[in-house]
Parts: structure tokens; sequence; C-alpha cells
């Protein structure tokens, strides 16, 4: 037990929170955005984030020749750098959820069979993806070079203003109000809305499903490969199980928040993250899944669908 | 798609008592002798490369089959999705590591505790979680199934990351010796507890509960207006699994002698799952099957090395695309309604 720590480092700690919180949310996405529409966990959601984390790498790497112990870089060739792992993580990622849509659940949804088979497929993929990335690393973590310098940009009540933890929070807001403007405004966002109301009805509307759901599973692919870009950004290594802890993290984020709830799994993820930051300041870090989960289960017992209710748009009668 | 489960209780159907009752006999028998197979000219290609096949049946194969079915009364029967099964595993394998290293206790007489201890578990998990609907129950099964590990890997008593070693072997039974030289007679015992359970299982089945877990699994809410206590039925079947789970673990860490944290990680509940819904939900013998080729084919398969794992999950992709209801589904008058329930 330490409290001293949150009177002396509050304002740091609420920064990292909020940080890790927001890569949590961009995740968390991927699992809500699939359970609004089809009901089903997405579980190969963690492994798409941890191929993303890699595409980050392989962009950095292998197309751009940085190296990991070169000196970082600035100018236009560093937003050139940025900009294209940005969206080559977000690209891989929306092209590999929309594969695990094809492969994982699409013949079982087209059969009508339980959601277990699909859970069991989606748990398959996810062991494939897994494990194929460690027969290819040798399960030996990677480090991702450090083209941002990480400067400070200041202090704000003894917190370091860190460029990559501004960076990731402004960019990660960004993307959420963008996301939330698509949802709400576009005509594919009220299919996706229609579809997560009602499969039957919105297909008696005209509404092509499979390209709906493709489409979710895409925009979720983007946002989960968004956070890898800022998770390589900020912690500077991988490894092929790193989707593991972070998937579940995000899939409590999405709960917390109340699943098939976009704006819920913004706050929600941002919840979570500053309550592991706090949990480990102060009773240790081996002890913050332990507190995340209590404070979980506390947070259903009062609000069973969690803090902002479900769905992408309405509750499920 | 042929129905295998359907076939076979036709056949099964049109026999009478006495011709079931040797069937029966006979298939425990020839469960019985496979710890020898592997040393029998005809079937020696069953024969595991690195660990010797006796150990195999007992560990993975058998314990498996005997966790498979203590989930399935939860997944299977009633429809509750527990992502966390390994922690009842874990607390009746640590309750029988504590107490025969400290209290220096038989595993006999320790098997009871292990049970309480896995069962009072599950109420305490059951009570809150099993208030929530179903997706929710997932998650937080997942997080206890988290918990006990993080707690067994920080605390002093159950030994940290290196867990606790020096567990003694449970003492002869009848003469029956169990110690490392004799791995076949844990196989015979854990076929023992498979059939204690697949009879405890097949009892409650035709009974109050399991009219009232069939009932929950198709419509909770038509459950609840027909007057069942869901809470109460819920809570049953989450218990009894997890009165199994312990067992197991009763048994696992006193065959293996040394246990930490680590056996008891995320992916165990996982394939725990996998072989339930892989062999045929809901249907006792297809669990059995689904448990014992899913446990057994990675031990089979260690040429493959690296790559075990990765085939792993392509087989279980496959396999689900082929057979959503698993290798032998459970009876069509069954499925019939969880289909008209999407």
């Amino acid at each position: 037990m330490n409290f001293s720590v949150v009177t002396s480092e509050f304002w740091s700690l609420c920064l990292q929170g909020l940080a890790l919180g927001l890569i949590y949310s961009l995740i968390a996405l991927g699992y809500t955005m699939v359970y609004g529409v089809l009901r089903l966990i997405n579980f190969a959601n963690s492994e798409v984030f941890m191929i993303g984390t890699f595409a980050v790498l392989v962009v950095q790497v292998n197309l751009l020749h940085h190296d990991v112990t070169s000196q970082p870089i600035q100018g236009f060739a560093l937003a050139k750098a940025l900009i294209l792992s940005l969206f080559g993580a977000m690209i891989v990622c929306a092209l590999l959820a929309m594969l695990v849509e094809l492969v994982a659940y699409r013949r079982l949804r087209l059969h009508g069979s339980s959601r277990l088979a699909s859970l069991i497929s989606a748990i398959g993929t996810s062991i494939f993806l897994s494990e194929g990335m460690r027969n290819l690393t040798q399960s030996r973590p990677q480090t991702t070079p450090r083209l941002l310098e990480k400067t400070s940009l200041g202090t704000l009540w003894g917190a370091n203003l860190r460029i990559d933890t501004i960076i990731t929070i402004i960019a990660a807001v960004l993307i959420f109000l963008a996301l939330d403007q698509f949802v709400n405004r576009s005509r594919l966002g009220k299919a996706i809305r229609a579809v997560s109301m009602s499969e039957e009805n919105s297909r008696l509307m005209g509404i092509n499903l499979n390209k709906v759901i493709t489409l979710t599973f895409a925009i979720g692919g983007l946002t989960t490969g968004a956070a890898a870009f800022f998770y390589a950004t900020v912690y500077e290594n991988t490894i092929f199980n790193v989707g593991f802890n972070l998937g579940i993290a995000a899939f409590t984020a999405a709960v917390l928040g109340g699943i098939g709830n976009i704006r819920g799994a913004f706050y929600g993820g941002i919840a979570l993250g500053l309550l592991e930051q706090f949990a480990s300041a102060i009773l240790g870090s081996q002890w913050k899944a332990v507190t995340v989960f209590v404070v979980l289960v506390l947070v259903l017992l009062v609000k069973p669908s969690g803090i902002f209710g479900e769905a992408v748009q309405q509750t499920r009668t | 798609m042929i129905n295998l489960r359907d076939k076979g209780a036709e056949i099964w159907e049109g026999w009478n008592r006495p011709k079931r009752t040797i069937f029966v006999l006979l298939m425990i028998l020839l469960a019985g002798l496979l710890p020898f197979s592997a040393s029998w000219g005809p079937t020696s290609f069953l024969n595991t490369p690195v660990t010797s096949f006796e150990n195999v049946l007992v560990y993975p194969v058998g314990m498996f089959i005997l966790m498979a079915l203590g989930l399935n009364i939860v997944v299977g029967k009633s429809g509750l999705l527990d992502l966390g099964y390994v922690a009842f595993f874990a607390i009746g394998a640590y309750t029988q590591a504590i107490m025969s290293t400290m209290l220096d206790w038989k595993t006999w007489e320790i098997l009871p505790f292990g049970i309480l201890f896995a069962m009072i578990s599950g109420v305490m998990l059951g009570l809150p979680a099993l208030r929530l609907r179903g997706d929710y129950l997932a998650i937080i099964t997942l997080g206890f199934g988290e918990i006990v590990r993080i707690i067994a890997i920080n605390s002093t008593s159950t030994g940290g990351p290196n867990g606790i070693s020096g567990i003694p072997n449970p003492p002869s039974v009848f003469g029956i010796k169990f110690d490392l030289m004799h791995p076949e007679h844990y196989f015979w015992l854990v076929i023992t507890m498979i059939l204690l359970v697949v009879w405890m299982v097949r009892r409650f089945t035709v009974r109050r509960p399991g009219r009232a877990w069939e009932a929950i699994r198709q419509d909770e809410d038509v459950a609840a207006l027909m007057g069942v206590n869901t809470l109460v039925y819920k809570l049953w079947a989450f218990v009894i699994g997890a009165a199994v789970g312990g067992a197991a673990g009763v048994l696992y860490a006193s065959k293996v002698m040394v246990i930490s944290p680590d056996m008891f990680k995320f992916d165990v509940s996982v394939m725990i799952l996998a072989c339930v819904v892989f062999g045929g939900i809901g249907n006792i013998w297809g669990v059995i099957l689904g448990a014992g080729i899913l446990a057994y084919l990675p031990d089979r398969f260690r040429f493959l090395t690296d790559y075990r794992q990765l085939v792993f999950g392509l087989v279980l992709i496959i396999m689900m695309n082929l057979r959503p209801d698993g290798l032998l589904p459970r009876k069509k008058r069954e499925k019939i309604s969880v289909k008209s329930e999407k």
C-alpha cells in the first residue's frame, strides 16, 4: 500500500492512464463493433492487434529501412514514416479482420450454428495467428525503432508531457470523433445500426447483411491497427503473445462501458487505463488485474449492462 | 451430414438390458486395457513419441475428459459460457499440494476438501456472476481464472511462481500402488472417476435439475416464467461443474507431484472448452470422444514440434466449419430448439 504516490504523482498517473486507456479503447472497438452487430465475442481481435504491431515493425524496418539502432529522425521524413506505418498497420489489420470474418464466422453464421461453434473457430484462428507469429519470430521479443524522439513538451502540474503520449491521446480522440460521426451520420453507419437492432428486419429493408458485417469487422480492424501503431510507438516493443493481455484488458474495457456501445468503449477504455495505473501505483503492478476484475464485477452488479448500456444504438429488448 | 449420434441411439434402443450391460462392461474393459495397447503389436501406432503412452492417457487425456465432462454440465447442459474453468482445477490442485505438504494428510482425505473448496469458490463466483446475462459471465469467469493464478503467483503459502514440490502420491488402495512406475493405475482411477461423473450427469439429466437446465439453456426468460428458479439451478450447474474440476485438480497434483502457477493458464480453460464444443456440446459421448482426440493429438504429433499448436488451431477452424455441432451432436429433438433460438 503506497498512497503517497497518488498525491505526488497524480497528474502523471492520469496522463499515462489516459494514453494506455485510449489504446485499450481503440482495441475495444474491435470487440464492441462486432458484438453490436453479431452478438459474438470477436476472440481473434487480440491477434489482429498483435499482427498490427508487427506490421508497424515491417513498415518501419523493411520498407523504410530504419534500424533499431538508428537515431530518431525529424521533419518530413519523420512525418512520412509515422503516417506510413500508421496506415500500414490499419490497412493490414482491416484486411486481416475481414479475412477472419470470412474464415471463422461467415460459414457458421450462414448455417445458423450455435454461438459457441463460432467462438471455438475464432479461438482456433487466434491460436493459428499467434502460433504462426511465434514460429516466424522464434518466440523472440522484437524492438521497434525509435523514430520519434521522446522529448518533453513541458510539465503540467508536475506531469511530464511526453510527445508520444500527447500524440496518442490527441490522435485517438480524433479517431473516435470520426468513427462516431461515421456511425451516426453516414448511410453505411445507419446500416450498421440497423443490423445491430435487428438482423432480420434490416435484411427485409434491403440491407446487404454480408457487406455490412464485413464492413463492421473492417472498421474494428482499422481502429485495432491504429491502437497497434500507438502501442508500438509508446512502448517500442512487441512479441507474439502481446495480444493476449491487451486483448483481455480491451474486452474488459468494452464490457465495462457496455459492450456493443461505441461511446461505452471509449469511456470504458479510459476508466480501465486510469484504474490500472492507479492500482499498480498503490498496490503494486502484480495486483492490477485483480483490482480491475473486482471493479468490473462491482460495476456489473450495480449496472448489469455496463456504464453506458448496450448496443451500437439502442438496447436490445 | 450423417448423424452418428442418432444412429448409435437407434441401435442402442433396439437392444435389451443384458445386451446393453454386456456392451457397457466390454467398453469399460477395453478402456481399462488401453494403457497396454502401446506395447501390443497391432495397436502400437497409438504410442506417443516423447511422453510414454500410459502417462499421456492419464494427463492430458483422462484429466481432460474428466474436466470436459464437468464443464459440459455448465456449458453444454445449461448453456452458461465459462472461460475460467481452470480456476477450479487449480484450487483442487493447490488444496492437495498445501494440505499434503503442510498437514501431512493423505490424498483420499484431501479429496473431499478439494471438492468442497472448489464448490465454495464456485458459489462465491457464481452468486454475483450468474445474475448477469450470458456474455458477461464469460468475461467474469475469465477474470476469475486469471485472479486465481495471480494469487498463486504472488502469495507465499502457494510457493509463489515456483509452485509447490514434493507432493506425495496417493497411498495404495487394495494393494494397487500409485507411484511413478504404475501410470496405468492412475488411469484406472481416472476411469473410475469419469464413470462416476457420467453416472451423476445421467441421473441429473433425467430428473428435475436436468429439465431445469435444459429449459434455461433454451430460453432463460421462459424458464423463469414457467416457475424454474433459474438462479438456483444455474448456481447448481456451476457448483457441480466446479466440484468435478476440483476433484481433477486433487488427482493431478498427487500424480505430477510438482505444481506451479504456469500449469493453470488461460490456455487450459480454452482447451477444455474446445474439447466440449469439438466433441458435440451437451452430449456426454461426444464430449468424451472430443476431449480424448484433442488431448491425445498434440502428444501423438510431437514430431511437428513447433508447428503442433499451429496445426491444432487449424484443426479447430476446419472442424468447426465442417461440423459446427461437433463430432457427435446432441439428439435431434434438442438440436431443433437450438436452431429456432437464433
